[in-house]
């Protein structure tokens, strides 16, 4: 038996957290896109519960963007803890006419999931979907609260939340209502690594450099790809490049790299000058990108 | 994740004390702003026609606020040093935001307190300092800024510091537990770079000083709470019996082998096992979220205490607190609540408000309601009794919230008396 247990202060905020949404909600689920802030999440989780299963699914808002590693790292990920997966497409909202597909040089199903998450909120009566965002990622996040109340249209008023003093969360909803759960608020992206590196966390392979077709446009590396909308004079490049988020493929930009484990990795994100939100094309939108996005039920 | 010391801050300052600027100084000057934020801010600054850079905009998050030029609520922001995280709650300063900076302290350790060296000690203050006392702050820097405006004039520093200790003399904050340091945000002095301006000035820098500190942790000296949030029962064949109680751990270290009692039941068992994830520890500290089995089958369910037999904490139906109103609908007698005491929630009726407490150190009034960023004096009657120790003793369990039956918002929060 080892002896005194010294926590990691970062973690057990987030174990805390996690425990009140199963405790506080009766039908809560993890919004799982495949990326490293939702992996991290279901590592805590696993903790948070064990050794009981993690007593809620996770759903996958799939836009038929993704990264063919991403998926194939989920349904493997789902198959070992023994989860429930529950995916609902993009493809679907836009066939049933929810929604229509953006067209152009910067068209992207981003903005599209929205509607399909509210969707199968309404579909499953989810009331609690707890995500992966952090504060440190976007101006407007970092007034996020950690127990985030959506109205029935999903939307976020920021003018209006709830105080949240000291560690205790008021999860106690409307009919209708729902809560968006943020775990990880207080995690810097370099935590995030740094965790997966110490609890040596399998990842999907994009986060590591490897060799891809990518071109140039707006000083950023897109990925030469049949979802994503190209010109003709864009060159289509093979360089050595990395993610540093995996979102949607047409809004994902790539860095170069040549980091291939994750002791490279955490030491890359150490040096680097840029936010890894500064790869969001759907960021550099305009300034308020993410607070309008975000007041109409976005993630 | 690498464990490094971890300094949560609450910054509190009026309007125009730079506070803002302050912070986006110490993003810049730890270099934890990154390429295409510093490029936004050039931008911008330059957009507005400044021959400065405008750190304000680092973290001025939210449309309305940029376009007011004030910041309206609680945003968070990070940046470490090499041995150090910080974790910045950016409160607004604004006088009718008495409830941002209740929020954005109660989850802090440290309070800066920002002064307009032009203006020096003025109600904004008063309040401030009010606040970080009531809320017992681990450590309070009183940060005088605006320096370069005042040609560094050592006198202006003296007479500030002299006005805010005669402040300190009307509380009970311990005068040690204070730093103050005069500075330029703006200008970068005495920030992470010492001032060759201020000669006289022989302590820290802001950004060394924030390093070194160790704040009183009122959480560190008390005695063990843990209130269960969680029952764990899997109900695997590998775990066909098992029963544990997850939940965290305040004030004191418990152990395998410990003699509990178990509230409200007053039941009593032995701790079996202290459990993280797949290890077992034989003891755990204050701030634990881990898992505990007993000795015995007790019955225990979410909202239940458990604590050393030794030292159980007071059980009452009647209770007096400190509130602070942090919503709207005003807080008068007569009026039920749901009273959330850490996990547990009991209702709650206001039997009497007591007083008004004049934030600026200057009394108290007799009142049959408390508005918005009102601060009282109020009894309780409850449902149920609640386990509880004054908030001087243990900020989490002499602590509550208040929440309105109709809405579900959280309307109070309160510092229980004894």
């Amino acid at each position: 038996m080892s002896n005194l247990f010294i926590p990691n202060p970062k973690e057990v905020e987030s174990i805390h957290i996690l425990r009140e949404v199963a405790a506080q909600f009766e039908k809560p689920v993890l919004l799982f896109s495949g990326g490293k802030d939702s992996i991290t999440l279901v590592r805590l989780a696993q903790k948070a519960f064990y050794p009981s299963r993690i007593p809620f699914p996770l759903l996958h808002i799939d836009t038929g963007h993704n990264f063919p590693e991403t998926i194939e790292f989920r349904d493997q990920l789902v198959a070992e803890l023994g989860l429930e997966l529950i995916v609902r497409n993009v493809q679907d909202s836009i066939d049933q006419g929810k929604v229509t597909e953006e067209r152009g040089r910067y068209a992207s199903r981003n903005t599209l999931q929205t509607t399909t998450l509210l969707d199968a909120i309404e579909e499953f009566k989810f009331d609690a979907c707890i995500g992966g965002a952090r504060r440190d990622e976007e101006k407007a996040r970092a007034k996020e609260r950690v127990f985030s109340v959506r109205d029935d249209f999903g939307q976020w008023d920021e003018k209006n939340q709830r105080p949240e003093l000291f560690d205790m969360l008021n999860g106690q909803i409307e009919q209708g209502q729902n809560v968006r759960v943020f775990p990880i608020s207080n995690w810097t992206e370099l935590d995030v690594w740094e965790y997966i590196k110490t609890e040596n966390i399998q990842i999907p392979s994009i986060y590591f450099a490897h060799k891809r077709e990518v071109f140039f446009r707006d000083g950023m590396i897109w990925t030469a790809n049949e979802h994503v909308f190209r010109e003709e004079h864009e060159q289509v490049e093979e360089k050595m490049v990395r993610f540093r988020t995996v979102g949607d493929m047409t809004c994902t930009a790539a860095v170069l790299s040549e980091a291939t484990s994750l002791e490279d990795v955490v030491n890359e994100i150490r040096a680097s000058t840029i936010s890894e939100r500064g790869a969001r094309i759907d960021d550099k939108r305009s300034e308020a990108a993410m607070e309008k996005r975000k007041k109409v039920g976005y993630f | 994740m690498e464990n490094r010391k971890l300094i949560k801050i609450a910054t509190a300052g009026s309007v125009d004390d730079g506070k803002s600027t302050l912070i986006g100084r110490l993003l810049y000057d730890t270099k934890s702003l990154t390429t295409d934020k510093l490029e936004a801010i050039e931008k911008t600054s330059k957009q507005r026609g400044f021959d400065y850079l405008d750190f304000s905009l680092a973290t001025d998050g939210l449309v309305a606020e940029r376009e007011q030029g004030i910041t309206i609520d609680v945003a968070h922001i990070y940046f470490n040093t090499e041995k150090t995280n910080f974790i910045v709650a950016d409160t607004p300063g604004h006088v009718e935001y008495t409830r941002n900076m209740v929020t954005g302290a109660s989850t802090s350790q440290v309070a800066i307190i920002l002064i307009d060296a032009r203006k020096g000690v003025i109600e904004q203050t008063n309040r401030h300092f009010f606040i970080s006392n009531l809320l017992r702050m681990g450590h309070v820097v009183v940060a005088i800024n605006k320096m370069d405006l005042v040609d560094y004039d050592e006198d202006v520093f003296l007479k500030i510091r002299e006005d805010f200790e005669a402040l300190v003399e009307k509380s009970d904050f311990k005068s040690e537990q204070i730093t103050f340091i005069p500075i330029s945000a703006l200008k970068g002095e005495n920030i992470a770079k010492k001032s060759d301006l201020m000669p006289w000035y022989v302590g820290n820098t802001l950004l060394d000083h924030l390093e070194v500190l160790e704040p009183e942790d009122l959480q560190q000296s008390s005695l063990a709470r843990f209130p269960v949030q969680y029952v764990v029962r899997p109900k695997t064949e590998a775990f066909h019996d098992f029963r544990g109680f997850a939940g965290k751990l305040y004030g004191g270290n418990l152990k395998v082998g410990d003699d509990v009692t178990i509230l409200p039941s007053f039941t009593t068992s032995k701790i079996k096992s202290i459990q993280f994830f797949d290890q077992e520890y034989s003891e755990a500290t204050p701030g634990s979220s881990i898992t505990i089995t007993l000795e015995d089958e007790v019955n225990i369910s979410r909202g239940d205490m458990l604590v050393k037999s030794s030292e159980v904490p007071h059980s009452e139906k009647s209770i007096s607190a400190t509130i602070c109103q942090v919503n709207n609908k005003p807080l008068r007698v007569g009026q039920k609540y749901t009273l959330q005491h850490g996990v547990n929630r009991v209702l709650a009726k206001v039997e009497s408000i007591s007083s008004k407490v004049h934030t600026d150190f200057s009394g108290e009034e007799a009142s049959d309601q408390l508005g918005l960023n009102d601060i009282g004096k109020v009894n309780f009657r409850l449902s149920k009794p609640i386990h509880f120790d004054a908030y001087t003793v243990n900020k989490a369990n002499g602590s509550f919230i208040l929440i309105d039956e109709g809405s579900y918002d959280t309307v109070s929060v309160g510092f229980i008396e004894i």
